[in-house]
């Protein structure tokens, strides 16, 4: 009874928990609420993605008008991936979001920060499962504004600059995609994705339409943080409360890498976007820049949450790479890093959050000896280093494997040089935290001595949730079938070819 | 004659690089936010400018009245003021709580005083 109407409660659930929260009051109450919301969402994008797999594409109409006149929800494997992972992140980051927002922010702000965190989860559900590109606007701000605030809300003052930084150039990609959507309707008369993707091929010689692709482009790449359009991103990440960075770049990029394929995909189409537009070659110059001045300014950082920003930089641009070569080998290692990404990115950001909650901060020359202190969180920082890099039984290897299989399949051995050049740069960067938490010393000043709570392990509440996303990013480096599987069926539909042609 | 007839066009780019400008150009973030309020507004004429209809009235079903407006962009755009009113205010809460953390508002002295901490 209640399964066809999985796509709207995806995203009216947290939506209609928000204002609940700020009429709790109470941080306690507001946690527990957005708990049981997140895992009531992860529940029903389950649910869809089974149903995706297994029926196809789902079409849902809100409020019972026909599409194109009202607005459609469209959920087909590739999105039903997103939502998978936007609200399993949230489902896994919560119940670690306890203990550190306790101690992060101000006891009578922690209820209005539960409130932002649901409205930016509903934002990034939305953009991810509407199929109407107006609607993809207006849950763009949603998620962008309730960010601004989150990312304000860390400790450190510089957090407010970094939060108005991002709320500027965040603006700005927000309003070049409204200037594109704003064209595309000009000239088709239909915001509908499905209907432009109908009519826009018949009028590709069309000043605006060229004008409108190269608007959404720049404005989706803003937000997704490509090179050179990144600067909001590294302190936006390394001053924003622990449970913040984790959900974030787990999350934010990763939808606006789904908005990227949808928009130059689905809806522009193939033949118009690399073709007649010559994105890619575009795209994956931008792409290849972004893995090697990514690394390279990871390498220098001393605050290890910023050099976990520079290294999410780098690797967008291998998400971007796979985009960029259009072909279903790809594109799926595209989206197949997108996921692993996520995993293994929200898995570093909570084992650095386990270790401010613990030492009170995350720079590098603070953090010696921590192998000896908290070895657990330790080796969660350094599994997911290790799949940064790329070594074998970890999820980043899939993902750069079928990278470097794609390059070499489309006769640029070049770029696939480059793949496993850059990696060897994440080496060194992860490389540095490994040295200093496992080959120096403990520091015996007396501050640290004389406060004994600061020796031990985080809470389990914490160190777990950590885990499972070190985990989860071990199990998906053994067994691919499942994140493959899905990201091969996304890629080919997005190509337009069937699963069953090309026969895997 | 194409500029007097698309001069709503012109007046858009012209706002859009002003409003560009400023936020470029400007280390007050006061004015930052201006600027970007400009620009947004820029995007506010494209839209309703899209959905003008020569000799068009206002989009009112009435008898008498066949020639009207498209109300869609029009509708549209509502919804993008209303994303852009809360984008200044919270910007301008931002700027409050800046101000108060570091006593000025402008970019350049705000980034020296995190250099010298």
């Amino acid at each position: 009874m209640i399964a066809p109407h999985l796509p709207i409660l995806q995203v009216v659930i947290p939506l209609l928990a928000a204002p609940i929260c700020v009429l709790l009051h109470s941080g306690r109450l507001a946690w527990l609420l957005t708990v049981a919301v997140s895992w009531v969402s992860f529940a029903v994008s389950v649910l869809l993605l089974g149903q995706v797999m297994d029926g196809g594409p789902l079409s849902y109409e809100l409020g019972g008008w026909a599409p194109p006149w009202g607005i459609e929800y469209r959920i087909d494997a590739l999105n039903a991936l997103v939502l998978f992972i936007v609200s399993g992140i949230s489902a896994i980051v919560l119940p670690f979001a306890r203990a550190s927002v306790e101690r992060e922010i101000e006891s009578e702000r922690v209820y209005l920060f539960y409130t932002a965190y649901l409205l930016c989860l509903t934002g990034l559900l939305g953009i991810t499962a509407t199929g109407d590109a107006f609607n993809v606007f207006v849950f763009l701000e949603i998620s962008s504004l309730s960010s601004y605030a989150l990312i304000s809300l860390g400790r450190d003052r510089r957090a407010l600059m970094a939060a108005y930084q991002y709320l500027i150039l965040g603006t700005i990609g927000a309003t070049f995609i409204l200037i594109g959507i704003g064209l595309a309707y000009m000239v088709t008369g239909t915001l509908n994705m499905a209907d432009l993707a109908e009519r826009l091929p018949a009028v590709s010689g069309n000043r605006t339409v060229q004008v409108s692709l190269a608007f959404l482009t720049v404005g989706i790449c803003l937000k997704l943080a490509l090179f050179p359009l990144h600067l909001w991103l590294p302190n936006a990440y390394a001053y924003a409360p622990s449970v913040v960075s984790a959900f974030l770049a787990a999350t934010a990029t990763k939808v606006s890498a789904y908005l990227l394929l949808r928009f130059l995909f689905t809806i522009f189409g193939v033949e118009f976007s690399f073709e007649a537009m010559q994105l890619g070659v575009i795209l994956s110059t931008l792409a290849v820049l972004a893995m090697f001045v990514g690394s390279l300014v990871a390498i220098f950082q001393e605050d290890v949450k910023r050099m976990l920003a520079y290294s999410s930089i780098a690797q967008i641009g291998y998400i971007v790479l796979g985009i960029s070569l259009v072909s279903v080998d790809g594109l799926t290692a595209g989206i197949v890093h997108l996921f692993n990404h996520a995993i293994i990115k929200g898995g570093m950001f909570l084992a650095l959050g386990c270790i401010f909650f613990r030492i009170g901060s995350v720079q590098l020359h603070d953090m010696r000896g921590l192998g000896r202190r908290m070895p657990y969180t330790m080796a969660a920082f350094v599994v997911g280093g290790l799949g940064l890099i790329g070594v074998p039984l970890t999820a980043g290897f899939i993902s750069k494997w079928y990278l470097v299989v794609a390059a070499l399949e489309a006769g640029v051995w070049p770029l696939a040089v480059l793949v496993l050049a850059s990696s060897l740069l994440a080496v060194i960067y992860v490389w540095r935290v490994v040295e200093v938490a496992y080959f120096q010393p403990v520091p015996d000043d007396k501050a640290a001595a004389k406060d004994k709570a600061t020796l031990g392990e985080a809470p389990l509440s914490m160190l777990l949730p950590a885990w499972v996303l070190i985990g989860a990013s071990i199990y998906f480096g053994l067994d691919t079938s499942f994140s493959v599987g899905v990201a091969r069926a996304a890629a080919s539909s997005l190509l337009g070819l069937d699963l069953a042609e090309i026969g895997s | 004659m194409e500029i007097p007839g698309l001069f709503n066009y012109w007046i858009v780019v012209v706002l859009m690089m002003i409003g560009f400008y400023t936020v470029i150009s400007r280390g007050n973030l006061v004015k930052k936010i201006i600027g970007l309020n400009i620009f947004q507004v820029s995007v506010f004429v494209l839209y309703i400018s899209m959905g003008a209809v020569a000799g068009g009235t206002a989009p009112i079903l009435a008898p008498g009245i066949e020639h009207y407006a498209n109300p869609l962009p029009h509708v549209l755009i509502l919804t993008a003021i209303v994303v852009g009113v809360a984008t200044t205010a919270l910007g301008l809460a931002l700027v409050v709580r800046i101000h108060e953390a570091y006593g000025t508002i402008e970019e350049d002295e705000i980034q020296a005083e995190d250099e010298r901490t």
